[in-house]
Parts: C-alpha cells; structure tokens; sequence
C-alpha cells in the first residue's frame, strides 16, 4: 500500500477504501475510524509486533507490517462475530461472574477457549526486544498541552525567565523560547510534582516547580442505537480527514448539529444532508455498516453520520493534581448539554465502545443494585477500557444519573488514576538492565574455559570441567578457588572491638592481633543474617569478610548501628578494591613457602591466623581458614594484581575449581552457606551453632531474643544426614514422619570420598540426634536417612590444622 | 511514591536514591519481656502524622539520617544527622 509524506497510518488505509479497522472487544462488530484523534480504541491495529497501536495518529512509514488483532478470519469477515449475533443474550454483563461455573471439571476447557478470547493484541513473542530509556529533567513550569491556551501559558511563563518545557500529542507546534517535547504524551501527574512523559521510546521523568494542565476537550460520542457502525464519526475526525489528508469521508453525510464540518464536507465533495438536535436518532446498518439513519422518523440513506455529544473537558490530570498545578483555557470549561434521545428501538446502544458496555448492560448493572457510578464501573468494566473514560465517562454518569433519578453530581465521577494516556508496558520498565558484577579474575575463567553460572549478580565458575575432579584435586594434591567476591570491609577506630562486640554474638574484644575467629550476625529478632570471618589487623582495627551477596547489607548494617551508637569507628568497604583467592589442599603450604620468603610453617603461620606476605611479589593479607576443609590458606590481594596472583598458583600446580566442587567440599564439613542452609525464621540455636552465643558478655544485637530461645527451646534443627549413595534428594525435599512432612532439605551431594549421599535439612528437635532415622521424599518414593550432628569429614578439624 | 529528600549532606533528592529503614524505635536497655521484646522487634506505631525515621542515602553519600515525615502528605519536614 502507498502513503504520502504526511499520512498516518490510518489516513492511508482510509484513503486506500478501509472502512472496517478493528473488531470490537466483546461483540466482535466490524469498527471503523470514530475520533480520528488517538482517543478512542477503533483503529487499534498491531504495527511492527506492538499491539494495540492507534494507527489513526501513527505516522506512515516504509515498510511497517500493520496487522488486523482481535479477530479470527479477517476484519471483513470475523468468525468471531458470531457472539455479536447470538451471543448476546448469553453473554450479558457480568456474565463471567455467574456462568461456566459448573461443572466444576469442565473449567479447564472454559478457561482454554476464555483465554484465547479475552484481551486485545498479542505481546510478539519472538524478535528483539525495543530499547526504550529514561531520561530525568527538572523544570521551572511544565505546559501539558499545546493549544493556543498551551502555547500562551508556556510563552507568557518563558518571558518570565526560567525554564519552560511544553509536552504536546501531536506535531506541529513551534518552540517559541521554551523548549516542546511532541508528540509525546503526559501519562499522569504524581507526588512531589513529577510527571512521567511516553515520547515513544524515551520516558522523560519531568519535576516541575508549576505544572499548567492546558488538555482542552475531548468529543464526546452521542450514545443512540447503531451508534457503533462503520461510518458513525465525530466531526473533529471529518475535518481532519478532509483538512489534513485531503480525503473524501463518504459519499453522503448525514450532518447532526456540527455546522463546522458542512463546508470541509462540501469541499471535499461528499453531499451533506443538514438536521438539528433530532429528539429520536437511529442508525441503521447495510452490508455491514452504516446504511441508514432514521432521524425523528425520517429514513435518510448515507454512508457517513456525523454527529457529537459536545465538548467535555479533559479534566483527569487536574484530578491527580498537587499544590503545583494549575489549569489554563477549555479545561476549565463546563461539561456539554445533555442530549436526551429516545432509544428504544433498533441496534445496541453503547456507552462504552472501548469495552462494549451498553446502555442495557448498565440499566441492568443497576437494577441488580450497583447503583454507584464506582461499583457499576467495577461490574460492567465501562471506563475501564483503553479510552480510559475520555469517551464514555461522562456518558456512563449520565445515564445512571437518570437511572438512578438522582443528579450527576450526586453519582460523582470515578477517580482518575495514570495512565492518563494508553503506555507501553517496556517504557515503564525502561532499558533492560542485568548488571553483572565480574571478579578481577573473570577473564582468566573465561580463558580456563570454565562453565560461568550467576550467583546474585555475579558471574562466578561452577566448575572447569570434571568437577569430581576438580573436588580430588583440594582433597588429595592442590587447589585454588577466586573467592573475590566475598564481602570485605575494613572497620576501624578506638572503639572498632566494641562496636563488633555488640554486632556479634561472640566476642572479638579479646581476639589477639593477628588471629581469627568466625561470626555470625543476628537481628534484634534473633534471626541469621549473614556470616563470615573478622580478623584483627592491629589493636583498633578489624578486617571483616562477609558473604557475596552480604557486602552491601552487612556494610549498611554496620554503619547504620554505628549512627544509633555513635561510636568512633570508620568503616569501609573494600569489597571491589581486593581480590581474594583461597589456596586449599595438602600441598598448600609447600606451594606458598616456594612462593613467598617469609615463614609460613604451621608455627609462624598456624590455623585461624591472619599475616601479611609477600607471595610471588605482591603483598597479601593471608588468612588460614578453610571453608572446604584441607590446609589452606586465603590470599588478599589489590585487585589490579589478582591476574599475576592466580598465575603464580596456577603455575605452581593448583588446580583451579568452581563453585560446585567447593559446595560438595563444604558439604562433607557440614558448613552452613546462610541463605541457602539457612532461612528468615533461623536462629543460632536452631541453626546449631550455640558455641557462638556469648552471654557472659554485654549486651549485642539478638541477645534478648537469644536468651528467650535458650529458655524456650527450638522447634526445629538443622542436621547433617546419610543416605546411601544411589539416592539424591532435591534441594527442598520434604523429611516425611509419619507420612507427614517434618522438614525439608536444604543441600544434599554425592561424596564420592565418603561414598555416601551427603546432606543438611531442617528436622524437629526430637530426630536431632547422632543416628537418628529419618525418611526422605526423593522422587515420589520415600528413602531412609540417618542424622549426623558432627561433620562429615575430619570431623576433629585435624586436616585444617595440619 | 516519589518525593524528594533533603540529605543533610548532599541536598535535595529523589526519594528512589535513598533506603528507607522504618521509624525510630527505642531498644531495651535492659532484658526486656517476651512482650515487650515483641514489641520492639515486630511492632510499629504506624501514625498517621509525623513521624521519626530512619534513611540511608544509598545511591548518593551514604550516611544514615532521621528525618520527620508527615506518612499522610510525604513532606518531610526536617533531616538531621543523629
């Protein structure tokens, strides 16, 4: 199909001879331009993927795939259209609330075919997604609206200094000392000022210190039967048609009331058939649409009916409106006379095309007792459609008002929420964002060839390959892991000891320089947080590591005691500035001591201790801890030397491993990973770990809900447990006793050390003993597990200490 | 949701730059009861009115401050640093 420079969409399928542009929502009645003004939902049509675009206001380009929705066959012949011919009395309104409902089996089936009906569009489900962005402005005085009251207000605003932005729908309107956003749409008017602007793939957030709300009017439709067929149009639609496009609307016009449009008609050579407000009006439909209009009993031929409801000001955003904003020119006028019409006969009558409420549909809304404009609005849906009430609101309160023989006033209105105008869901959600954090090390993984899995938002290796191998590797010879992303801050300061005293539930007042101990921290409400290791670097300062996706948290948390006690402690997070390696296995003494000239024998540099070295030339923090249970020694570092670190060990023959051999690792030691192992309702004492609750000391963060654990007992405990090596429960398992669920696994691996299924899960206090048979659900059979309080693995720690 | 803040610090900012952490409680300073240990740790004023809070400028300085907000009108009346 061929468009001029300047056409719309809609324009050049009108003049191409398209009366028909959509289906109606329910009925599925053939729809045609009405408001030609990117009001109301006749022109809806898919344009490149995006659905439920109003083709009447989109400009014409090369190539655009414009495709019919809502329809099954084609806009001219919809098979669907069969619910506007028999469906009728079966689908009044509501009817989703009372029918379908039995038999209660055959839901599945309604459901199937219901959802293939509802709704308008399709969301594409293949192609590349559109970028859109967001964009922050701040402005003295936003205009909304470019009419000549809009360009008046933004003009008069701008001579007065300060910077004036004017937001209008369409083209066309020429800055004049202030800036003009257009055509874009103002969607709603928010708290503090701000108001979000759809100029298509950018949202412009704009705060203004006054905001003008200029929207003018909106043409209303008459509501009268057969208001609804093809060739009912408003005047403003016809003028554009003629005015912009240089198009003939139809052959012959019935014209009620709207003198303005008589001319432009005239012109563009349709013959014009002139009446006054009729007290009775009907339309008539003839292959398909409009054929006939019956005015005061006279039946008039034509195929173009062109008539409106008046002017109603477009008052919605005033309605969200703030202490900033204030209204200029037709927004303040009054609402249009009421047109009484005498409906009784003929086609439906509707109130709400965007829905296909009619006026039946709400005197019976009424009758059955929703008789505020707010619950028949719920009941029917009218208002609710894509128009969002521009076309039906005023209509839909009039007609209850006259139902209800009460005022329009007394019926109210609805409140008018945003989106004001119709917006896309991928604006709101703005530019597709997965940040990813990368450790100092991501590209010596890359280059190993390891298999990168997320872990919060960092990238992190699962394994490199074999992970039985890579878990060989730590338990037998050498290995090395990037444990870069473990949280890391400094904590600083005279009273740096007392303010991890009170953070902790164990102490660190009494740890000496250069040793080590773990924690974990507790809310006020008892409850595990997070866990790591605190080192103490000198008398007043501490080197805190936290887990990888605690760094920030636990950063917060710390400060944010720190400003309720106020104590003299600088805290900072070294997180991103240091990577961290952990060199584990039997050999990894010997292969630090060929690396480094200082003592690291087991007496100089004994387990728990913290040191500082120089290994391969850089200088390093070295921390003997062992999450996965061999010798090892952990190694931070400034970032910028990781690469040479790594290399170093890697050369002298660690082998590197992932995050899933170091969880197999872990596991055979029975450590907790908190958030995994560990949950929202946890505590130190269900947890099993009592040996770090430290009452004899002052008061800490979760003492008084520990003490009330102490005394109450626990109503769960996390165990270690056995299964034989055949049987692998999921994570999340269910522990069955008496055919009842009683806990829940939360890691469980195959040892191929201890040649035993390995695992942790939350089981009652009554079962929390070394031993113990439990039962499993693995699958859909139940499996015997036996319950270990002690590691799995060097349960005495002899390996760590050796 | 979207007024703005003023940060003792670095001024006037959109809310979405800071962390809301809850009102100002007072914490026992000695063992307290269950119920009142509940009550610390579970349970809120909730006025509608000013009220004390705590807010941590997240994606700006990062300092925790109280500041007084009216929950019914979101203005904030005054930040402080504590």
């Amino acid at each position: 199909m061929t468009a001029f420079a300047g056409d719309t969409i809609g324009s050049a399928l009108y003049a191409d001879g398209r009366r028909v542009f959509s289906r109606s929502f329910k009925y599925h009645r053939p729809r045609g331009l009405l408001c030609c003004a990117g009001r109301c939902p006749n022109c809806m049509m898919t344009v490149d993927g995006v659905p439920n675009v109003r083709v009447c206001v989109e400009p014409a380009r090369e190539g655009a795939d414009v495709r019919a929705q809502n329809v099954l066959g084609s806009l001219d012949r919809d098979f669907l259209s069969v619910v506007d011919r028999i469906g009728g009395p079966f689908t009044p309104v509501g009817f989703y609330y009372r029918t379908m409902l039995r038999p209660r089996r055959a839901w599945p089936v309604y459901e199937r075919v219901l959802r293939n009906l509802a709704g308008l569009g399709r969301v594409p489900e293949t192609g590349e997604p559109r970028r859109y962005d967001t964009e922050h402005r701040r402005v003295d005085v936003l205009v909304i609206g470019g009419g000549r009251s809009g360009q008046k207000a933004a003009a008069e605003a701008a001579a007065q200094g300060g910077r004036v932005l004017l937001v209008d729908e369409r083209g066309g309107v020429t800055a004049a000392g202030y800036e003009v956003l257009a055509p874009a749409r103002a969607i709603g008017i928010y708290e503090g000022g701000l108001v979000p602007i759809d100029a298509g793939t950018v949202l412009y957030r704009v705060r203004a210190a006054r905001i003008v709300v200029a929207t003018g009017t909106v043409e209303q439709p008459l509501v009268f039967p057969g208001n609804d067929l093809v060739g009912v149009m408003l005047p403003n639609a016809v003028r554009r048609l003629v005015r912009e496009w240089s198009i003939r609307p139809g052959e012959r016009a019935v014209v009620i009331g709207a003198d303005e449009v008589v001319d432009d008609l005239r012109r563009a050579g349709t013959d014009v058939v002139r009446r006054e407000r009729p007290s009775s009006l009907r339309a008539e439909r003839g292959g398909g649409r409009l054929a006939r209009v019956v005015v005061d009993g006279e039946a008039i031929d034509c195929d173009l009916l062109v008539v409106s409801g008046g002017r109603a000001p477009a008052s919605s955003l005033l309605a969200q409106g703030g202490p900033q904003v204030e209204a200029v020119g037709s927004v303040l006028g009054e609402q249009p006379a009421a047109v009484p019409l005498d409906a009784r006969t003929g086609e439906r009558s509707f109130v709400c095309i965007c829905e296909d409420v009619t006026d039946k549909d709400l005197k019976r809304a009424v009758a059955e007792g929703f008789d505020s404009i707010e619950l028949a609005k719920r009941y029917t849906t009218v208002t609710m459609g894509p128009c969002q009430g521009k076309l039906c609101h005023l209509a839909s309160v009039r007609l209850l008002a006259r139902e209800t023989k009460t005022t329009e006033a007394a019926i109210g209105t609805t409140t008018a929420r945003p989106p004001w105008q119709p917006v896309e869901l991928g604006l709101l959600a703005g530019r597709h964002h997965e940040p990813m954090k990368r450790s100092p090390l991501h590209f010596r993984h890359v280059e190993a060839g390891a298999t990168m899995m997320w872990t919060g938002a960092w990238q992190r290796p699962f394994a490199y390959g074999d992970v039985a191998a890579e878990v060989r590797a730590v338990h037998s010879d050498l290995g090395v892991i990037d444990v870069s992303t473990l949280g890391k801050l400094l904590v600083k300061g005279p009273d740096a000891a007392e303010l991890l005293d009170r953070l902790y539930p164990n102490r660190f007042s009494d740890l000496a320089v250069g040793r080590i101990r773990y924690g974990v921290i507790t809310t006020d409400g008892g409850r595990i947080v997070d866990d790591g290791t605190v080192g103490r670097l000198a008398d007043d300062c501490f080197y805190v590591t936290t887990t990888s996706t605690g760094s920030e948290s636990v950063y917060e948390w710390f400060e944010w005691w720190n400003a309720v006690w106020r104590y003299d402690v600088e805290i900072v997070n070294v997180t991103g500035a240091l990577a961290a390696v952990n060199l584990a296995g039997p050999r990894a003494r010997e292969a630090l001591a060929a690396l480094t000239g200082d003592d690291v024998s087991n007496e100089a540099l004994s387990y728990l201790d913290a040191r500082e070295l120089r290994v391969a030339g850089i200088p390093c923090l070295a921390l003997r801890i062992g999450f996965v249970g061999e010798l090892g020694y952990e190694l931070h570092c400034a970032a910028s030397a990781a690469e040479h670190l790594w290399d170093a060990l890697v050369a002298a023959g660690a082998v590197p491993f992932g995050l899933e051999p170091q969880r197999v690792l872990r596991l055979e030691k029975a450590h907790v990973i908190v958030g995994q192992d560990t949950d929202s309702e946890s505590n130190l004492l269900s947890a099993g770990m009592p040996w770090l609750l430290k009452l004899d000391k002052g008061d800490f963060v979760g003492r008084y809900a520990a003490e009330l654990v102490q005394e109450r007992g626990v109503s769960e405990r996390l165990v270690g447990f056995t299964m034989t090596p055949g049987v692998l429960p999921d994570e999340g398992a269910q522990v069955v006793v008496d055919g009842r669920p009683g806990g829940r696994v939360t890691s469980a691996r195959v040892s191929e050390r201890l040649g035993r299924t390995i695992g942790l899960a939350w089981v009652g206090p009554e079962v929390a003993q070394e031993g113990a048979e439990i039962t499993i659900r693995v699958g859909a059979a139940d499996e015997r597990a036996s319950v270990t309080l002690s590691p799995f693995y060097d349960a005495a720690g002899e390996r760590l200490r050796s | 949701m979207t007024f703005l803040l003023d940060c003792p610090h670095c001024g006037p900012r959109d809310v979405y730059e800071f962390k809301f952490q809850g009102e100002v409680t007072t914490r026992p300073d000695a063992t307290p009861t269950q119920e009142e240990l509940s009550a610390y740790v579970y349970f809120r004023a909730n006025v509608a009115g000013v009220q004390r809070e705590w807010w941590y400028h997240r994606q700006g300085c990062g300092l925790w401050f109280l500041a007084e907000r009216d929950t019914r009108t979101n203005a904030v009346l005054s930040t402080e640093v504590p």
